[in-house]
């Protein structure tokens, strides 16, 4: 009889597993298609270090937000912190066009700057906020299936990490579909968007709000700095697969699918950081592309280049 | 308070090699710091520092030890990695620097984390303090360590001020580098060593993530203040150092807190106020020169007005009223009112019931200006062969620019003509 329950036990635990992978992976590859989308833009504009920048500059705002709001999952957070992107990206601007300061220097004094606040508000108030270093530094996201948001009734409607990123994901689609060509003029030729009459200014700081609120609502799950990758890596491989940009935005969001899938599945396997391992396979998959891609690969250009040249010989 | 005196007392041997180890750590990484900054490549230290991670992870792994030259070996090859990494992906892709910079700062900090979460929970004793190489514990720079680093340290400014010279050339010209025979690979390639390096050594005070700040800000700062690139190191090096004692400081007091956040709050708060408040460079001296020169236009335009429309019906000390001076050139309305009451009080019109009128000097300025608008005209034709109807934008600029050594250059040149371009009289 006992054995009978224990091994009912056993089977119930191993589905449970199955569904706590089931939803890591959900809300992995929620977040990372968000990413991936921004991230082709950021990209594609020269701007994958100020989106660095703002990933690490909202901190201090989160920080914030979670002392004056008690709780990390508010619809106010992920609105103050876009501001607070907005005003880094501005911040930056200003140190580079009022006080000419390089580009490159903007950018790396102002973030370390708020992040360094950021980091010495979570010190001071550890106790009365539920936030610590690691969190920032790669996340909660194993956490996620035990995270769960219970209505007023009782009803147990699922882990809440999931519903923040399904709703910062619709968020951008929508976004991007409906902005998508002032967002695509305003990348490839600024100065044609400006004489038909699309304000470049205000798709950039949209485009920085954007990538703010995705920061914030991914932040719980893979911290300050691999959010970082899942801006840059996806669309990066992409970029080295095609040529075309709604083609780029389907391939970087199918490769966040699959770093979300082989990235957990390799964090069990050596008992690591899950936004750890999901940002090791992006660096993986972009070795592959760097050196096998069918259109830009390393390896492609040397056998071109080689034939070119015993071409070039056989002729002399 | 006590804690401040007991520190700042020295008394314990231990205060003084954390302070010691700290401000030489902070220091070397801003001399370094510098030449990164002025060759525009402060984010590559951005990467490197977060790339060192995995390094050190890996150095433990294998060594199972935290003897910090065996870190140190490690921290330098994945830094390393790193930079030439960077630099393959740049010149044999598309993808551009930033990109690859912040590709290659991520991934590999996002292996180290992997690592070092691998690590953690593996159960080894020996690991805990690892992760203080991520934020810096400037406390824990004790006994041989200290002097570990501080050799670094030292060598890394000796390093520099042997080579001082050639840092400097092919951080402006590299071109011009090569051009005097300078082997400008090999001294690229000790910059990029001494960066790794720089790192590799500040991130015991001040951690993998802020180590950015170390490079950048001190020199950020300090650029603010000198044009001199000497000056600029040396002054680099003391603010790095003021921001490592402060860190010595709050990891004294404070034991719980990382000390790489203070430090990198103290040096941005320092360059902050450079920002702002340096001399000739900074934005509130870049503001009032601005506003100088506003003035300057503005004043030098309405006495210009004033002088033609006297010139117009032959009485130039006649008063006008705005509504006439607005006839001869449009002025915002509030501007114009602040310009006459300026003008007034440094003593160049008086306002009279008829309106506003030139006193002597208010004249004799107000000539000048039409005088050197004409006589620039006049120059553009003749020498520069512009034709005569292109000339007048220019005059509106440059007239309020020429000094009393180009206008007797200008009039000896052109032999004090009479008449311009426009056939207008030329006023002396």
């Amino acid at each position: 009889m006992r054995e009978h329950l224990n091994s009912q036990l056993e089977t119930h635990n191993s589905k449970l597993k199955k569904m706590d992978a089931f939803l890591i992976i959900l809300v992995g590859s929620l977040i990372a298609i968000s990413c991936s989308i921004l991230g082709c833009f950021l990209i594609l504009r020269k701007m994958a270090m100020v989106g660095d920048a703002i990933s690490h500059a909202v901190l201090p705002g989160i920080v914030i937000a979670f002392l004056i709001s008690g709780s990390r999952d508010s619809v106010f957070m992920i609105l103050g912190a876009s501001v607070i992107g907005i005003f880094t990206t501005f911040l930056i601007e200003f140190f580079h066009k009022k006080a000419k300061l390089q580009t490159d220097a903007a950018i790396g004094v102002t973030f370390t700057w708020l992040f360094a606040l950021g980091i010495i508000l979570l010190s001071v108030f550890a106790g009365q906020i539920d936030l610590d270093q690691d969190c920032v530094l790669y996340g909660e996201i194993a956490y996620v299936p035990m995270d769960l948001w219970i209505t007023k009734s009782g009803t147990n409607m699922g882990p809440q990490a999931l519903y923040v990123s399904g709703f910062m994901l619709l968020v951008n689609i929508i976004f991007v579909r409906v902005g998508f060509k002032q967002l695509y003029l305003t990348t490839f030729d600024p100065a044609f968007a400006a004489t038909i009459g699309i304000s470049v200014t205000l798709w950039h700081y949209l485009l920085m709000g954007a990538v703010s609120m995705t920061t914030v609502a991914s932040f719980d799950s893979v911290g300050a700095i691999l959010v970082v990758a899942l801006l840059v890596a996806p669309p990066a491989t992409a970029y080295l697969l095609t040529d075309n940009f709604k083609k780029m935005l389907l391939i970087s969001s199918g490769i966040g699918v699959v770093i979300s899938i082989t990235g957990y599945y390799l964090a069990v396997y050596l008992d690591g950081s899950i936004a750890g391992a999901v940002v090791t396979m992006a660096g993986v998959l972009f070795g592959l592309a760097f050196f096998f891609s069918p259109k830009e690969g390393l390896l492609l250009k040397k056998y071109q280049q080689r034939k070119e040249a015993a071409k070039l010989a056989q002729q002399l | 308070m006590e804690t401040f005196f007991e520190f700042f007392s020295f008394s314990d041997a231990s205060i003084v090699s954390v302070t010691v180890g700290a401000i030489l750590l902070t220091a070397s990484s801003a001399v370094v710091g510098t030449f990164t900054f002025l060759k525009k490549k402060a984010l590559v230290g951005d990467a490197v520092a977060h790339a060192v991670l995995p390094g050190i992870c890996l150095a433990f792994i294998l060594s199972g030890n935290k003897n910090p030259l065996i870190l140190i070996i490690g921290a330098f090859i994945t830094g390393w990695l790193s930079l030439i990494i960077i630099d393959g992906i740049t010149k044999k892709s598309k993808i551009k620097e930033d990109s690859a910079i912040a590709l290659i700062l991520s991934v590999f900090f996002g292996i180290g984390i992997l690592m070092l979460t691998y690590i953690q929970h593996s159960g080894n004793a020996a690991q805990t303090g690892l992760d203080s190489f991520l934020f810096g514990k400037a406390a824990a720079l004790v006994g041989n360590d200290v002097i570990t680093f501080g050799v670094v340290a030292v060598t890394l400014m000796l390093t520099v001020s042997l080579f001082f010279k050639e840092l400097k050339l092919i951080s402006f010209d590299s071109n011009f580098a090569k051009a005097l025979g300078i082997p400008v690979k090999g001294i690229d390639l000790l910059l990029t060593t001494l960066t790794v390096l720089a790192v590799v050594t500040g991130i015991q005070a001040v951690g993998v993530i802020l180590m950015a700040a170390m490079l950048i800000t001190p020199a950020a700062a300090a650029r603010f203040w000198t044009n001199d690139v000497k000056k600029m190191t040396i002054l680099a090096a003391f603010l790095g150092a003021i921001a490592g004692l402060v860190g010595a400081y709050v990891s004294y007091a404070a034991p719980a807190m990382p000390t790489g956040p203070w430090i990198v709050l103290i040096i941005s708060g320092i360059a902050l106020f450079s920002f702002f408040f340096a001399p000739q460079k900074g934005v509130v001296s870049r503001m009032y020169e601005q506003r100088k020169m506003q003035h300057l236009m503005m004043n030098e335009n309405l006495l210009k007005s004033l002088y033609h429309l006297g010139e117009k019906d032959d009485n130039l000390f006649k008063g006008r009223k705005m509504a006439e001076i607005l006839s001869k050139r449009y002025f915002p309305k509030k501007k114009l009112k602040e310009t006459l009451t300026r003008l007034k009080r440094q003593g160049f019109l008086i306002s009279t019931q008829a309106g506003w009128s030139f006193t002597e000097i208010g004249k004799q300025k107000g000539q000048r200006v039409v005088k050197l608008h004409r006589l620039w005209e006049l120059y553009l034709t003749k020498y520069m062969h512009i034709a005569s109807d292109h000339v007048h934008e220019d005059a509106e600029t440059i007239e309020h620019i020429i000094t009393p050594e180009v206008e007797a250059e200008l009039e000896r040149i052109l032999e004090f003509p009479t008449e311009d371009p426009h056939d207008e009289k030329i006023p002396y």
